[in-house]
């Protein structure tokens, strides 16, 4: 009865996912599929949870957190690219 | 090591020391020191006759690489000796010749003594070689300072171009030599000479025998310029005379002709051979007669006439291996008479060539040109010359009282006795032979005319003449002479000649009749077919000689593009073109290009394999269930892909990688590989980062947004790739033959303490591909350092400036 519960849950965060990438391939401006990148991060992080309570280990903590992290800064990244032109400015001197 | 090792070795030592001896004694001319060579070896040599006329041979033999079967063995029989000595007795006339020759002040000696005796000591290493690897090593070191000596005066064009020529044309057929040499190990597994002439019963029978006797002769033809390749040989006589009398008409040219010789024992006897032979021969002596009427250069007379005379010896080697078929008795004596022609001719050869070309260079050294048009009545201002010239000539030409005379003769009874045949087919062409080589023997007459008279009677010409012409000095004269006493000589006791000198290489072209040879010369035996045919030829060269302004004109009809020479010309251009122009075809710059070479052979290589080798196979029935989201996750990525591939824009494509890269992340997940998960993560999150980066720098201009136009060739090889890469992935999941080895890291807490098994294997059980890919990350990083360093660095430069 878990285990069903657990693969309905993902079965919908995929299905969430491909939702994300329909908005990324067709959002009509940039930042549209900025936003889906960081929504599909945020999915997976959500997937990465629930496959492992469904496979019943800790190993996957680790990726949880280090996806957080990283689609921050993803998205900050890209944030910066459509604001400015450069992810790391040069020095001004 | 023997004594024949060293004395063989002695000209190789010669040639280190000779630049050493040309600094310390400028005043002394460089060629005494050398004569000592030549002359030392010539005087040992002499000492094995005894032995070699009583019948007997000897093997000295030093091991050079014995596991590959390569021994630098020396082998002495009568064919070997006698070349040797020719070589070596030849070699110190050239030498003493060219002392009076090459004048001190002007000419670069330590160079041009260094080539000869190179030369000198791989001829010599040639004919007395028992082992046909070092033979070959020999023979490509006899091609290579030819090639030097051709191109001595290398300022000058021609002799660039004739010394190119020759090295093309004599390396070429020392490549397809090796090749058959190569062939005789697989047919004999030996590389020994004698060796292979006993097994040569067996050898027939080898399915490789047809070829490695076409490409023996390939190596023998081009060396010995036979039909059609002499062409280098007119060309090589931009060399120094010296060379020319030495290396173009004594020692080089005839390499060929001893290779044949010498393997005459095994491929004698056979119809192939006979008739490969004897027709080269035959069309080399013929063409060459021809063609030597109408130069008008005294040196490009001559070659056409070494060129001729060669093909008379290689001919007489093919009929005279008819004798073998018969494998003894009287009807192989008869047919010996060949053989005994073509060593006797090969031996008188090297007299009167030799001296004709040591005539030539006096006349040009003291007269300035070699041009017939320009010289004439020379007879009163250089008697002597003129003497030795005659004696040359009309031995050439084959009257008496001059050797040339009796191997005439005799090469007449070889051409009769060979039409005579009744086996080969002889039946329908063999009445041709006599008729060629009486024609061919009347124009060598005439040229043998042309040669002395035009040269030394009719009007002086002084005003036409470089020099004030005057008598050689004696030095330069008394080689020469020596060789012209040697032709008259042996007219009148040849059978001196015959017992030390014929007999014993007839022994060792035709072993199974040794000791049945019935060879006496005779300067006179009655009145024969042979002497009418002499006569013959007396009186139409005369006439013809008479009359040489009537028809000489007729040369001139003759086309420029069908001589050989053109062909040969046109060919290394078209080589060239052709080449080039394949290498543009394919080689275009673009790195698609090249891509879809490799996409398309691979394709093409791996599919094919596995298409014929019957690769594909498709096994399920121990493939894991998939889950409804896995294939929701998978279309994820097929759409990602699909994004990055169609999008207009450089941005979205970005957008469309990050996505595929947190998608495969994703599946490490479901996959159950944490490590991998958490690297592809943080990869991943870089390399798009970076590519932000990159597309800040990418030029305002050239940017195009719009994306690559759709290209159906792309997309088939795309799609092929794809389909391929799919079917391998999944042909091999149905080949696993054996179980996997991943138990074994199972007991990695006791082995290595370690509960991470993925961290355990890469750092503790192949830790080594652990350190190599840290170095490569560390190459990057220092790669990209200094790119981007060095880059600032030029445009500081740059700004400086």
């Amino acid at each position: 009865m878990f285990d069903a519960v657990l693969l309905v849950m993902l079965i919908m965060l995929a299905i969430s996912i491909l939702v994300g990438l329909y908005r990324a391939i067709q959002g009509p401006s940039m930042a549209d599929r900025v936003i889906a990148l960081d929504l599909i991060g945020i999915m997976m992080i959500a997937l990465i949870g629930v496959v492992s309570i469904y496979l019943e280990t800790q190993a996957f903590l680790e990726a949880i957190l280090v996806l957080g992290i990283l689609a921050f800064i993803g998205t900050v990244a890209f944030a910066r690219f459509i604001e400015r032109g450069a992810v790391i400015e040069r020095k001004r001197d | 090591m023997s004594w024949l090792h060293i004395f063989i070795l002695l000209p190789f030592l010669f040639a280190v020391i000779i630049p050493v001896l040309y600094k310390k004694f400028p005043k002394i001319h460089t060629g005494w020191f050398v004569l000592a060579a030549p002359a030392g070896i010539f005087a040992y040599l002499l000492s094995y006759i005894p032995m070699v006329a009583g019948g007997e041979t000897t093997m000295y033999s030093l091991p050079w690489i014995p596991s590959l079967d390569i021994h630098f063995s020396l082998y002495v029989d009568g064919l070997g000796l006698i070349f040797a000595l020719l070589i070596t007795g030849i070699g110190s006339l050239v030498v003493f010749y060219s002392i009076y020759y090459l004048s001190k002040v002007r000419e670069a000696l330590h160079n041009f003594y260094v080539y000869l005796m190179m030369f000198m000591g791989a001829m010599l290493g040639l004919v007395l070689s028992d082992n046909l690897i070092v033979l070959y090593l020999f023979w490509e070191l006899t091609s290579i300072s030819s090639f030097l000596l051709i191109a001595y005066w290398y300022a000058r064009r021609q002799s660039r171009y004739g010394a190119q020529k020759s090295m093309l044309i004599t390396v070429f057929g020392g490549f397809a030599m090796l090749a058959a040499i190569i062939m005789f190990y697989i047919m004999g597994n030996t590389f020994s000479i004698r060796e292979l002439l006993s097994q040569a019963d067996q050898l027939v029978q080898h399915d490789l025998f047809i070829a490695t006797m076409i490409l023996l002769l390939l190596g023998a033809f081009t060396k010995s310029a036979q039909f059609p390749f002499h062409i280098w040989l007119p060309d090589a006589m931009e060399a120094p005379t010296p060379v020319s009398a030495y290396l173009h008409s004594a020692t080089m040219v005839k390499a060929g002709i001893y290779l044949v010789a010498r393997f005459t024992p095994i491929f004698g006897g056979t119809m192939e051979w006979f008739w490969i032979v004897t027709a080269v021969g035959l069309i080399t002596l013929f063409w060459g007669s021809l063609l030597a009427v109408k130069q008008r250069d005294l040196k490009a007379l001559l070659a056409f006439s070494t060129i001729s005379q060669l093909g008379l010896i290689m001919s007489l080697l093919g009929m005279g291996s008819a004798a073998l078929y018969y494998g003894g008795g009287e009807t192989s004596q008869l047919h010996s008479a060949a053989i005994l022609a073509a060593v006797f001719h090969l031996v008188n050869h090297s007299t009167f060539k030799g001296s004709l070309f040591m005539v030539v260079g006096i006349v040009d050294h003291e007269t300035g040109t070699r041009d017939l048009r320009k010289l004439g009545g020379l007879m009163s201002i250089m008697p002597i010359t003129f003497t030795i010239a005659i004696i040359g000539s009309l031995s050439m030409a084959g009257l008496p009282p001059f050797n040339g005379f009796l191997s005439k003769e005799l090469f007449f009874t070889g051409t009769l006795n060979a039409a005579s045949l009744d086996i080969f087919n002889m039946e329908t062409y063999g009445a041709l032979i006599p008729i060629v080589a009486w024609v061919a023997s009347v124009f060598t007459f005439v040229y043998s005319l042309i040669l002395v008279f035009k040269t030394f009677l009719g009007k002086f010409q002084p005003e036409r003449l470089e020099k004030e012409a005057h008598e050689a000095p004696w030095g330069m004269l008394l080689p020469p002479l020596v060789l012209s006493v040697l032709v008259i000589g042996i007219f009148f006791v040849p059978n001196v000649l015959a017992d030390y000198a014929l007999e014993p290489m007839m022994a060792s072209i035709l072993p199974p009749l040794e000791g049945q040879f019935d060879i006496y010369i005779e300067a006179w035996h009655g009145f024969v077919p042979e002497l009418f045919m002499t006569i013959g030829i007396v009186v139409i060269g005369l006439l013809l000689y008479l009359t040489l302004k009537k028809w000489l004109w007729l040369y001139n009809n003759m086309p420029r593009a069908m001589t050989i020479t053109n062909a040969y010309n046109s060919g290394l251009k078209r080589m060239e073109s052709g080449s080039r122009k394949i290498t543009d075809l394919h080689m275009t710059g673009f790195v698609r290009d090249y891509l879809r070479y490799i996409f398309v052979l691979l394709i093409m290589i791996v599919g094919a394999s596995l298409f014929l080798l019957d690769g594909f196979s498709f096994e399920v029935s121990n493939v894991a269930p998939i889950n409804l989201y896995e294939m929701i996750l998978a279309a994820v990525l097929v759409g990602a892909a699909a994004m990055v591939v169609l999008t207009r824009s450089r941005l979205t494509a970005v957008i469309g990688v990050g996505v595929l890269g947190y998608i495969v992340a994703l599946f490490f997940v479901v996959l159950r590989a944490p490590d991998l998960a958490l690297t592809q993560l943080a990869i991943e999150t870089v390399s798009v980062a970076l590519y932000l980066l990159c597309f800040y720098h990418l030029p305002r201009l050239r940017q195009r947004d719009e994306g690559d136009g759709l290209n159906v060739m792309n997309l088939v090889i795309a799609l092929a790739v794809g389909t391929l890469v799919t079917l391998i992935a999944l042909s091999a999941n149905g080949h696993r033959m054996f179980p996997a080895i991943s138990d074994f890291y199972e007991g990695g807490y006791e082995l290595a303490g370690a509960s991470n098994m993925v961290n355990a294997i890469l750092a503790d059980f192949r830790a080594f591909d652990t350190l190599l890919e840290i170095f490569v990350l560390a190459i990057a990083g220092l790669g990209v350092y200094s790119l981007i360093k060095l880059r600032l660095a030029r445009r500081a430069s740059d700004e400086n400036q």
